[in-house]
């Protein structure tokens, strides 16, 4: 058996498992040794368990040996980001207030992971309730960033992104509402994709914004990440916002690259306050797309600039009725010191909840209050409408649209928790797809001069994550060769 | 003093849905039981549920809706209430606020003089129930069952158009006969299917313009309903007479002490921070869905009351009682079509049935129209007399049996043979020789008890007018003899 499984893709291993080479009781074995060995300082797994994870590989190999395989990828682990249930196994959201909490049913994703075959070898950490750019504001710890353990991962799907970029699985689910998918990945240096609203059931995924919160998986390289997209993607009449589209073979149609697609690039993800390092990076591959002979269309999108603002008022404001559940009243996290029903509430979620969850909770209160509702929720999603309009305009010109996907590289622990506002900026490239519900992804293109990878952001129109998957597998091509 | 003064009332009246399973989930919505056993995670509020809308409560509200003539919104958006309180498991109500299923429509109510008045509403919506506390004094805990938590509940709203706690239970009592018309609420007061928050003000008659509003809160008896606004109404008009200010509060029906007590202040009362649910894509309501809810509905209580004068001209208080409710209307309707005697059959259900059914539910009788029908042609035709059918019918009501069946085992045929009827006439009055010989000396009030001793010997079955005739013809054959 060679044993560097971590160097293999994950279509890789699972035709191993699949041609019987290996077993994926051996493969899981393997990474649950890596996850033991490299958790301790990366904190990418909240919990991750050894007879949850081999038993089905077990149940997978005897699938495999009765020549039923569901997928490509079965027998392959999986992680999952500790904000989605999956039943029997702790679901933390990185939060106090969820402590000793089980998941009493499995997410629609989870489902069909299953149903593929796919091991989940255990949960991934991540900004308590996905609240966070940066990973830190988790209650079981920030990740630190397996390319340079001084920085942080990225937030909030940081542990799926430092497991797999860090070589602790193959393949790792995480969850993006402004951003968290696509930062982390950047950061670690892994491809990864928040597809249109509605692509992926939202049902078991712990909401934080309902109307922008997004699934997304991640993989370290493009066509594994296609394989495993069209795995979890697909209607569920659980939840009313899932879209009953067809479900592309994602993996099949990426080799025609940015073939005939034509490639916006908005000026205003150009501007001030972009490292000159990612700056580089992405005219670098901007101008190797020229050379291609690939379109590139000069577009506008005016609303960026309020899109920040937009997205902290409605996701401020869904997030300060979603988390109301946690009250200490039938699971979690209950306060010692109670006298009073008041106190139940009060001294459960002060104890319970994070600085930051606080925060935001706060933020969204007031945007809601009687009296500031029309100043600030219903015109946040008025401009939310004039992003989407913003958008479909630029697609009258293109099929996909090019950024970078974050400002800068992987930035150090502490460095912006100080300044939520600058910690908020973080997201500047990122919220506005979600807002407009389009799909978005990010794919490594180069790295800083320390060795720091930097991401690349490709938007296409919604439903169409085809055209986002071949752009990013056709630069993630171009990287190979320069 | 009450005659200076009157009161504005507007009602937001609850209504459970009898919807086999609950608005946002598959769960039952059955009543009772073990607390908490009909529950999921979506109903409980779990971590990463999502709610799902129940088609047939849009329908059952979209019936209402229809039934009180109201608007039915193409397009309407579910909303957000937020609040916290231990039987909300999720920390807000799904409910509709901005965009809700319907505005407009009207309710008629009919004073007991006849004298009908148009009650404008204001809007209906769709929403969610929440569950139930209980308070143990004793053990000084709070125990939360959660299996009432997402039964669907319709929300009407009336403009303040009642102005005293008669036209309220009018409303109430008509509100609460549509939905059993319409058959989508179980209209059990005491199981909470129908309650409703009065929102109550005085002024002087004649004044244009309304005082201050006080709310009373989660009301679910029309007998405390009456009691309630009778005293908050009292009470804000002392409040006024004695100088002082109605201040926009929200009050608590103490029913053991019969007052309205002070829950909360204006300034103390919840912001609940409404916006629209991102969950649930905006609710629509096409005409085609409108038009297919329009044919399922059945004919109205004031239909149906204008229906039964016409077909069949009985007095307007018995169709006030028969079209009461569907079941009894349903039922009298078989009974009068099998009997073809209307004021008969009315006269029938109105007594007999509903002495029996004031015990019980009419569903749960065992008499089945159709046969108390036969039981009225019987009569109808002097196959049977009366006093014999009460006998049947108590009979009918003990075991279901049909009415022919009983007569024909207990030998209760009427007797309409003149030769048996003479032969009993002759041996009563043989027997009275004595009795008789004093009637034909002018004691004439003595017929009356050969009549009695005939039909006792004949155990009531006798026919009557046959008895008077022959009894008459042999007392005259012996006042010769």
């Amino acid at each position: 058996m060679d044993s560097d499984f971590e160097k293999l893709k994950a279509r890789e291993i699972a035709a191993k498992i699949h041609s019987r080479v290996i077993s994926s009781v051996e493969v899981t074995k393997y990474f649950l040794d890596r996850i033991e060995s490299l958790n301790p300082e990366i904190n990418a797994f909240i919990s991750f368990d050894h007879e949850f994870a081999l038993s089905q590989a077990k149940r997978i190999d005897n699938r495999i040996g009765s020549n039923d395989i569901t997928s490509p990828l079965m027998g392959v682990p999986v992680a999952i980001k500790d904000n989605i249930q999956v039943s029997g196994l702790p679901t933390t959201c990185a939060s106090r207030i969820l402590s000793g909490y089980k998941a009493v049913f499995d997410a629609g994703l989870v489902e069909k992971i299953k149903r593929a075959g796919l091991v989940i070898i255990g949960k991934t950490n991540l900004d308590e309730f996905a609240m966070g750019s940066s990973n830190e504001y988790s209650y079981y710890g920030p990740v630190k960033n397996p390319i340079d353990n001084t920085k942080v991962s990225g937030g909030s799907s940081g542990g799926s992104a430092a497991a797999v970029a860090g070589g602790m699985v193959p393949l790792a689910i995480g969850s993006d509402t402004g951003g968290s998918v696509r930062l982390p990945a950047a950061f670690c240096g892994v491809p990864a994709i928040r597809p249109s609203y509605g692509r992926i059931s939202r049902y078991g995924l712990v909401a934080f914004a309902s109307s922008l919160d997004q699934i997304g998986p991640f993989a370290l390289d493009v066509t594994d990440l296609a394989m495993l997209l069209s795995i979890v993607s697909g209607y569920d009449y659980r939840d009313s916002t899932s879209i009953n589209v067809p479900i592309p073979d994602y993996a099949s149609i990426l080799k025609s690259g940015l073939n005939g697609l034509r490639v916006g690039i908005p000026k205003e993800y150009f501007g001030d306050g972009i490292e000159q390092t990612v700056r580089l990076a992405v005219n670098d591959v901007i101008r190797h797309l020229k050379n291609d002979n690939v379109e590139l269309v000069d577009i506008s999108l005016p609303t960026t600039k309020y899109s920040v603002a937009v997205y902290y008022v409605i996701a401020n404001a869904e997030a300060s009725s979603n988390l109301a559940r946690y009250d200490g009243v039938r699971y979690g996290y209950r306060s010692d010191s109670i006298e009073s029903l008041f106190d139940l509430y009060c001294n459960s979620r002060s104890e319970g909840f994070g600085q930051e969850v606080k925060r935001r909770i706060m933020l969204g209160t007031y945007v809601l209050s009687a009296g500031y509702y029309d100043a600030y929720y219903r015109r946040a999603m008025k401009v939310r409408t004039l992003i989407r309009d913003d958008f479909n305009r630029a697609f009258e010109k293109c099929e996909l649209i090019l950024s970078p996907t974050s400002p800068s590289v992987a930035f150090d622990f502490g460095e912006r928790l100080v300044d939520p506002l600058k910690m908020y900026l973080s997201d500047i490239y990122t919220v506005a797809s979600p807002l407009a519900g389009i799909p978005a992804m990010s794919v490594p293109c180069g790295k800083d001069p320390s060795g720091l990878p930097i991401g690349l952001q490709l938007i296409g129109k919604r439903f169409d994550e085809e055209s986002v998957l071949q752009g990013a597998y056709h630069i993630e091509r171009m990287m190979d060769v320069v | 003093m009450l005659s200076e003064y009157e009161a504005v009332i507007g009602l937001e009246v609850h209504i459970q849905l009898k919807t086999d399973s609950k608005i946002f989930c598959g769960c039952s919505t059955a009543f009772g039981g073990e607390p908490n056993i009909r529950v999921c995670p979506v109903c409980l509020g779990m971590p990463g549920v999502l709610p799902k809308i129940n088609k047939r409560a849009v329908e059952f509200t979209i019936k209402m809706v229809l039934a009180t003539a109201g608007t039915v919104h193409q397009e309407s958006i579910f909303a957000r209430k937020n609040y916290f309180y231990p039987d909300l498991p999720k920390g807000y109500q799904i409910s509709q606020y901005e965009f809700p299923i319907a505005t407009g429509g009207a309710v008629i109510i009919k004073n007991k003089d006849g004298e009908q008045k148009r009650i404008r509403l204001s809007r209906i919506h769709l929403e969610e129930e929440a569950g139930k506390l209980f308070h143990d004094t004793d053990d000084r805990c709070s125990y939360i069952d959660l299996n009432r938590c997402g039964i669907p509940l319709v929300e009407i709203v009336t403009e303040p158009d009642l102005r005293s706690s008669e036209e309220a239970y009018l409303f109430l009592s008509k509100i609460k006969q549509i939905a059993e018309y319409l058959d989508i609420c179980t209209g059990n007061m005491e199981e909470g299917a129908i309650r409703c928050d009065i929102n109550i003000s005085v002024k002087s008659k004649g004044d244009k313009n309304y005082g201050t509003r006080r709310e009373i809160k989660n009301m679910n008896s029309l007998k405390f309903i009456k009691r309630a606004i009778d005293y908050e109404r009292d009470s804000q008009i002392q409040i006024i007479k004695s100088g002082g200010n109605i201040s926009q509060e929200t009050m608590l029906w103490d029913e053991k002490v019969g007052v309205t007590k002070l829950m909360r202040t204006k300034e103390e009362s919840e912001d609940y921070r409404y916006f629209p649910e991102p969950d649930l894509m905006r609710l629509e309501i096409t005409p085609e869905w409108i038009e297919r809810v329009r044919k399922t509905l059945p004919e109205l209580p004031d239909e149906k009351y204008r229906r039964f004068i016409r077909q069949y001209g009985i007095p307007a208080y018995d169709v006030g009682v028969l079209t009461s409710s569907r079941n009894l209307a349903d039922y009298f309707e078989v009974v009068a079509l099998v009997s073809k005697q209307p004021k008969l059959a009315s006269n029938w259900v109105m007594v007999e049935l509903m002495r029996e059914i004031k015990e019980t539910d009419i569903s749960r009788i065992k008499v089945r129209p159709e046969n108390l029908g036969t039981l009225i042609t019987m009569i109808a035709m002097g196959k049977i007399s009366s006093r014999s059918a009460k006998d049947v019918f108590a009979e009918m009501v003990r075991t279901g049996r049909n009415a022919e069946e009983i007569v024909k085992a207990e030998g209760l045929k009427q007797i309409s043979d003149k030769a048996k009827i003479e032969k009993v006439v002759k041996l009563v009055l043989d027997n009275n020789r004595v009795s008789v010989r004093k009637y034909l000396r002018g004691k004439e009030g003595l017929f009356g008890f050969f009549f009695g001793q005939v039909m006792r010997e004949t155990n009531g079955r006798a026919e009557p007018g046959l008895v008077n005739k022959i009894l008459m013809d042999e007392l005259n054959k012996r006042r010769g003899q």
